[in-house]
């Protein structure tokens, strides 16, 4: 047996062993997030491509609307699948779960070891897709991260692309259904004794919450897909109503899984912002129980608004109604975390380092994707403003400036921890302030873009909307700029080696990582901390 | 190992495993297989991905095994994870089955909705659609619904002889356990055999064929899950307090009974036609 000559090395297993035999929750969630950085990287890069294309009207550098569409669809399952779940989640929440509740590992440490591999296989069917035939217009799926039939059915996209991509979204389900498993049962069963629930730090407790959408709305998707697999390869016609089939079948169980998604990408944002906020504004967090159950209020409702996606398609009245009206609640935990975040500084003695920038950044651009989400959940006002750039604006303004601005504050926050050097204040600082404005300017005009009606996934449009889109295309630049100064960030951190302390924070940073030393031993909490 | 470990509490710390990376390689090489296959290509890639996966699990399970019983790492908290660990796994399961039933009801429950006027015209507005002659439920589908809840009561009988440290009551209970399962599928297959209507080119084959084909292939891992812990049994493992390994079969089980329940209800019975066929 390959393990029974381990014992010896037990302590500190080298090469492949470590890397590749990991049961490490350190070591893996390294592994996640080197591969959150290339794969953000690579769905930055398809971006600036897109902005590029888009600075003015006419086709400038992709050659067929296809090939735009492929991107522009390869970049938002990257981003969603392979950037942001993994950074947030097992990559910081790897890390930082087991030792902010005094574990000395996750609850399972080797199915954990699968959920990273299983990701690394999704992400190698969905580069394979591609390059492989979608329609007969070129290479790669060109149909929308959506996958709605029948774009993505054999009429659509009679090629092997969709095929993968579908596969891809299989095994990027199995990796975070078998990780949500392993995080629900580890916060649950280690924490340290004394650690009650309600003295859990609040990014386990946004951990949690993510853990429990993924376990139960991942299975859907996984069944909406597999409809999708047989419809394409075995003859069966779920989505096709020529065979007594329902193309809004798909839309339902898409989004019953969509939904709940978009509060995973920003859930564990929130608990990361909780815990900078507080320490660099060196007060306990407000109205923490207030904020754990906010989050644990848009969990469930997040399970119940799936349909505002669908306001289009022919619902009944009252069915819109009832989804507006439940969409328009989650504004109120929402709201609860804005303003609990902003009475936490108020009155604190704040500490603008680079985290802390990101969590500021995040909290003011966060409220601008919230308030425009209230907007576009008005089944009224989506009639116009559907599948317009209005809806990009907004869940970019989420996504990109909220869920990945959480990345980076978490990074730079727990960067001293986990690779025991400081960063550069100035280029965390230059970094952050070229992601801000290039951000900004990028997706604040597509606001005006949409009200006046510009759609989404189009490769080419009315010379009408030039000015704005060259102004967004702008903003794109500066922050691919920004991308290569975090790149560079890291590397100078590496190259100059300065020591960081084991609590660089000082007396704001009270959770439990910032007892053990930086970089932490490879086996922590031996002896299980007692938390009063 | 607890000499070389100076680890102060009873989680089980693993050692580093090939088995997930493996898993990893398998998944790729299946699934590109399978979509090569799909594509025209040669069938024969997918099942040397399919077989890495089966290598694997044997592997994996293999080592789980030799850590719970030989070398004493599933102490009471570790247990206590792997109940938690299969309670979600089986919430996470119900959630794949909640997929297809929305598929049946989709159709079923709106048959003659006027929005999709394509599909009203396909099924004539009706369920079961027109044209379709649905199985009688109060044949084999009837019975293989006394086959599974039959099995659950001798699963339960086999649970209470392990409390009991009855060996003998054990093994009897989940030798018909199985038996029982194994009678459940081939009724199945023989169905699946006769059925007046086929898996491709409508919605009620595809809604009927997958939904119980997902089932019985939860029925074929959940009796092998059984025969893993028959084997166990019978070598001696498990104790009267210990028994994990087979709990979760157990619990696996009863959630496959349940499922069929709403399948027979629902599928079978509430969605009979008048025209019905006695499988044959």
């Amino acid at each position: 047996m390959a393990n029974a000559a381990a014992h010896a090395e037990h302590h500190n297993p080298t090469g492949i062993r470590r890397w590749l035999f990991s049961t490490n929750h350190k070591d893996i969630g390294t592994l996640y997030l080197i591969e959150a950085i290339f794969a953000g990287v690579l769905g930055g890069l398809f971006s600036a491509a897109m902005r590029a294309e888009l600075a003015e009207p006419g086709v400038q550098f992709f050659h067929s609307a296809h090939a735009f569409n492929a991107v522009a669809t390869a970049h938002g399952v990257i981003m969603i699948f392979f950037m942001i779940m993994p950074a947030l989640i097992g990559g910081f929440g790897n890390w930082f779960v087991p030792l902010m509740i005094g574990a000395p590992d996750m609850a399972f440490p080797r199915m954990n070891n699968v959920s990273y591999w299983f990701l690394v296989a999704a992400l190698i069917l969905l580069v394979v897709s591609m390059f492989v035939p979608g329609d007969a217009e070129g290479t790669g799926f060109a149909g929308g991260w959506t996958i709605y039939p029948p774009l993505s059915s054999k009429a659509g996209q009679p090629g092997p692309a969709m095929d993968c991509v579908i596969f891809a979204l299989h095994l990027a389900g199995a990796s975070s259904i078998l990780g949500a498993i392993n995080f629900i049962t580890t916060i649950l069963n280690m924490r340290a004794p004394g650690m009650t629930l309600h003295k859990m730090p609040l990014f386990v407790w946004s951990i949690l919450v993510t853990a429990f959408l993924l376990l139960l709305a991942l299975p859907v998707l996984a069944g909406a897909i597999t409809m999708l697999l047989t419809d394409r390869n075995f003859g069966t016609t779920f989505f096709d109503p020529q065979g007594g089939g329902d193309p809004l079948l798909f839309q339902h169980l898409f989004w019953f899984f969509g939904h709940p998604e978009v509060y995973i990408l920003v859930l564990p944002a929130f608990g990361v912002i909780s815990q900078v906020i507080s320490t660099f504004s060196k007060k306990p967090v407000f109205g923490y129980l207030g904020m754990a159950y906010a989050m644990v209020a848009i969990d469930a409702i997040g399970f119940v608004v799936w349909a505002h996606h669908m306001y289009t398609v022919g619902m009944s009245f009252p069915a819109q109604a009832y989804f507006m009206v439940a969409t328009m609640v989650i504004a109120v935990p929402t709201g609860i975390k804005v303003f609990s975040w902003i009475a936490t500084m108020w009155g604190g003695s704040i500490e603008f380092r680079t985290p802390m920038l990101w969590a500021i950044g995040f909290i003011f651009l966060f409220t601008i994707g919230g308030v425009t989400g209230v907007v576009i959940s008005n089944a009224g006002v989506d009639r116009s403003l559907h599948d317009t750039y209005y809806v990009i604006a907004h869940f970019h303004y989420t996504m990109s400036l909220g869920a990945t601005f959480g990345i980076f504050c978490a990074w730079y926050y727990w960067f001293p921890k986990m690779t025991g050097y400081s960063y550069s204040e100035f280029l965390g600082k230059l970094h952050f302030w070229l992601t801000f404005i290039g951000v900004n300017l990028v997706f604040f005009p597509q606001h005006f873009l949409g009200l006046s009606g510009m759609p989404r996934r189009i490769v080419d449009y009315p010379d009408a909307f030039a000015g704005w889109n060259m102004v967004s295309s702008i903003g794109a630049a500066i922050s691919t700029v920004g991308m290569f100064v975090f790149l560079y960030t890291i590397a100078e951190a590496f190259m100059r080696k300065r020591r960081a302390a084991d609590n660089p924070w000082g007396v704001g940073a009270t959770t439990l990582e910032w007892t053990v030393s930086s970089p932490p031993p490879f086996h922590t909490f031996e002896t299980l901390p007692r938390i009063k | 190992m607890a000499d070389v470990h100076v680890k102060q509490h009873d989680y089980h710390l693993v050692d580093p495993s090939p088995w997930p990376v493996v898993t990893g390689i398998s998944a790729v090489i299946l699934t590109l297989g399978a979509v090569y296959w799909f594509h025209g290509g040669t069938p024969w890639i997918m099942p040397v991905g399919a077989l890495g996966i089966v290598y694997v699990m044997f592997a994996w399970w293999r080592d789980v095994i030799n850590e719970a019983q030989y070398k004493g790492d599933h102490t009471r908290v570790v247990q206590l994870h792997l109940r938690y660990g299969m309670i979600m796994f089986i919430a996470s399961e119900v959630m794949f089955f909640v997929a297809w039933f929305w598929a049946y009801f989709d159709v079923a429950l709106f048959p003659g909705d006027a929005h999709e006027y394509l599909r009203v015209e396909a099924i004539g507005g009706v369920w079961p659609p027109k044209n379709i002659t649905t199985l009688d439920p109060w044949h084999f589908p009837l019975l293989n619904t006394l086959i599974l809840l039959t099995s659950g009561t001798t699963v339960t009988w086999a649970h209470h002889a392990l409390i009991e440290n009855d060996r003998k009551g054990l093994v009897q209970g989940l030798a018909l356990t199985i038996l029982l399962g194994i009678a459940f599928t081939c009724v199945q297959a023989y169905e699946y055999a006769h059925a007046p209507f086929t898996f491709t080119g409508g919605i009620y084959g595809s809604t009927f064929f997958m939904a119980t084909g997902f089932h019985g292939a939860h029925v074929i891992i959940g009796t092998i899950f059984l025969i893993v812990c028959l084997l166990r049994a019978m070598r001696g493992h498990f104790t009267p307090t210990h028994h994990f390994g087979f709990e979760a079969a157990a619990w696996y089980w009863h959630f496959v009974d349940v499922v069929w329940l709403f399948l027979f209800t629902f599928i079978y019975v509430w969605g009979a036609g008048v025209a019905v066929e006695h499988g044959g």
